[in-house]
């Protein structure tokens, strides 16, 4: 019996934990959520992914209980939540800033929340201590937030909002503050702490890798509206549209006209003078539409002869290459001045490399490794 | 050590000599043994415990303290809760009326602002003693602590209150568990101002005081023109005193909190 996967919204029997409908968001003209309707479910990791001034603070906010919607409703678990205020919501909220409270120490940070709920005192205080173990501060409980490290101040963050055990935590930016090498760490705790609680987590984040990373589904928007909504790999591997496919991760986009060649082949002539590009898609296009490839430069082969088997291949020169260690892009210019990157593993040591500028090159992919997009 | 030059130096001596020449003279004069202001004969401390003696005075001390009290934490609860209003409420309809009301009596002449609270407290029929000035001082410095209470309030991280209100309080524990413990400062820094601005006023006292109610300004102002005697002098050192010590003290306390706070955020970085 193959083991379950975590997909709850494939299963039409699953009840959302959460229920935007048609929820819009005024700020005076200004419209920061257009109509937007989504669901979310227990358990999940789900990531709200978009440019600043997308409206993702927004939904977030909406959640937490600090904006109402102008006009649509928000459920959580069955419940319209838009007339309950902030502090009457089982959600809790990671701030951006952590808004660590700078008079308290650790400890008290923590029992904060836990202290308004009547909670009898040594209960709280086992719960506190759980909480220190979780995020390893056990160390730091006497200490203020000043007297702390900048990750250790995330983790008291993350602590905090965790100790009421929300039915719901809210993650805005949670690691923009931390540099590269502690938000990689802190990602992985994340995702561990995640499934050791089993909270469902909406994390807001700018950053596409970090989506990718933690999250279960990814939402991406723009403008207030959503663009799409699928997992990590979906976003990635068959986006729906060229806002998305170069919105995450680099992509080479060539616009054409695509025509049917075959049960879901078709043929995009993109250049005068250039031999047709073939590329499979389950979308249907009509003849002479206009049509936008998108290819991920590590589809792309760099060869110097031509191969014989490739479904698309191109020549060009190379004109630069970016060497990122594990990596190597070459941009490559087509002879009608278009520029194409393909991207190599470097399995070989520099000094062995068998291209370098100015190279006449061949570049090629498959029919299956490009997306054929309407827009 | 840097050198100063000697434009510096004398710009510096200017400077020093033109604010506190008139004090240090001031200072030096109430230990005079003369009952001539004028005139040096010799140092005593004897003016210092006539001043003990008198009984006028002490009452007037009396008198002044007890309003500076009351009129400042008065004037720090009202202002604050002006300054929270404004910084905090958004827009509602009125609001630039209301915050430019508020500022009005910093640019108010004194003599004004006096003379309207006078027809007030006869208009209404209350009788003029120390309730009167305290409600007097409370109008005039509750601006100046809303100005210090606000500029702290503007640089305040909202996120903080969002965070209290997300973890379960209600909007008042949220500014009493945590707004109210972290401008405190600013909070006592206005109280601190408001009782100095109450210490030292005599335009709006002499308008709003009752005869059985003298303030320490409003006795010194009287008897300085009867003629300058040197228990004025020393009553006057002794209010300088007090407040060099006050400004000592606080700018000492910042300065050693600041400087802590500053070991432990190195020490928490070279931990990390």
């Amino acid at each position: 019996m193959p083991e379950k996967i975590f997909a709850p919204w494939n299963d039409p029997d699953q009840k959302p934990l959460i229920r935007f409908q048609n929820v819009t968001k005024k700020f005076g003209d200004f419209i920061a959520i257009d109509d937007l309707s989504l669901e979310i479910y227990e358990r999940e990791f789900f990531a709200l992914l978009g440019p600043s001034g997308c409206g993702k603070t927004t939904m977030m906010r909406m959640l937490a209980g600090f904006e109402t919607p102008t006009s649509g409703s928000i459920e959580l678990a069955g419940k319209n939540i838009v007339p309950v205020p902030a502090n009457k919501r089982a959600v809790n909220m990671m701030f951006q800033s952590y808004a660590l409270f700078p008079h308290l120490t650790v400890w008290d940070n923590i029992a904060f929340g836990l202290k308004r709920s009547k909670m009898p005192k040594d209960q709280i205080a086992a719960r506190v201590d759980e909480m220190l173990k979780l995020t390893r501060l056990g160390k730091f409980a006497r200490r203020k937030p000043h007297q702390i490290s900048g990750g250790q101040r995330q983790r008291v963050a993350l602590a905090r909002s965790l100790a009421k055990a929300p039915k719901l935590l809210l993650l805005d930016e949670p690691l923009g503050a931390l540099d590269a090498k502690l938000r990689q760490d802190t990602q992985f705790e994340l995702m561990d702490i995640q499934e050791t609680t089993g909270t469902t987590f909406v994390i807001v984040t700018h950053d596409q890798e970090e989506a990718m990373t933690v999250a279960s589904r990814v939402a991406v928007m723009d403008e207030g509206k959503l663009i799409q909504v699928a997992t990590p790999d979906r976003i990635y591997e068959s986006p729906e549209s060229v806002y998305v496919a170069d919105f995450i991760g680099d992509v080479n986009i060539i616009e054409g006209r695509a025509s049917k060649q075959g049960e879901d082949l078709y043929r995009v002539d993109w250049a005068e003078g250039q031999a047709p590009l073939v590329a499979t898609s389950d979308r249907e296009f009509s003849e002479g539409q206009t049509c936008h490839l998108a290819i991920r430069p590590e589809k792309i082969a760099i060869s110097a002869e031509k191969p014989a088997e490739a479904d698309n291949a191109v020549q060009g020169s190379i004109l630069d290459i970016a060497y990122l260690g594990n990596l190597s892009t070459y941009h490559v210019e087509l002879p009608g001045g278009m520029i194409i990157k393909a991207q190599t593993a470097n399995t070989r040591r520099l000094s062995r490399r068998s291209f370098t500028w100015e190279d006449t090159v061949w570049l090629s992919w498959t029919a299956t490794g490009a997306v054929l997009l309407a827009e | 050590m840097m050198r100063l030059s000697w434009f510096n130096i004398v710009s510096l001596t200017l400077g020093f000599a033109f604010l506190y020449l008139p004090i240090l003279i001031l200072v030096i004069f109430s230990f005079n043994e003369s009952k001539l202001v004028t005139v040096w004969a010799g140092f005593s401390t004897r003016w210092y415990g006539e001043l003990l003696q008198n009984e006028a005075f002490l009452n007037a001390a009396w008198v002044t303290l007890k309003v500076a009290v009351f009129s400042s934490t008065l004037a720090t609860v009202l202002g604050t809760m002006a300054a929270y209003v404004i910084v905090r409420a958004g827009r509602f309809p009125g609001r630039t009326l209301f915050s430019g009301m508020i500022y009005a009596p910093l640019v108010m002449p004194e003599v004004i602002t006096g003379l309207s609270l006078l027809l007030l407290f006869i208009g209404i029929g209350l009788d003029r003693g120390v309730l009167t000035i305290v409600l007097a001082h409370t109008t005039f410095s509750m601006c100046y602590v809303s100005v210090v209470v606000s500029s702290r309030l503007v640089t305040f991280d909202r996120s903080l209150e969002e965070a209290a209100l997300d973890l379960g309080c209600s909007p008042f524990e949220a500014f009493r568990l945590v707004t109210l413990p972290i401008i405190a400062p600013a909070v006592i820094a206005g109280w601190l101002l408001a009782f100095t601005l109450s210490l030292d006023d005599l335009v709006i006292a002499s308008f709003t005081a009752g005869p059985s109610s003298t303030t320490l300004p409003i006795k010194i102002f009287s008897a300085v023109r009867l003629g300058v005697s040197p228990e004025i002098n020393a009553l006057s050192s002794i209010l300088i005193a007090i407040v060099t010590v006050g400004v000592i003290t606080a700018s000492l306390v910042t300065k050693r909190n600041a400087l802590r706070q500053k070991h432990e955020e190195q020490a928490a970085a070279r931990a990390q």
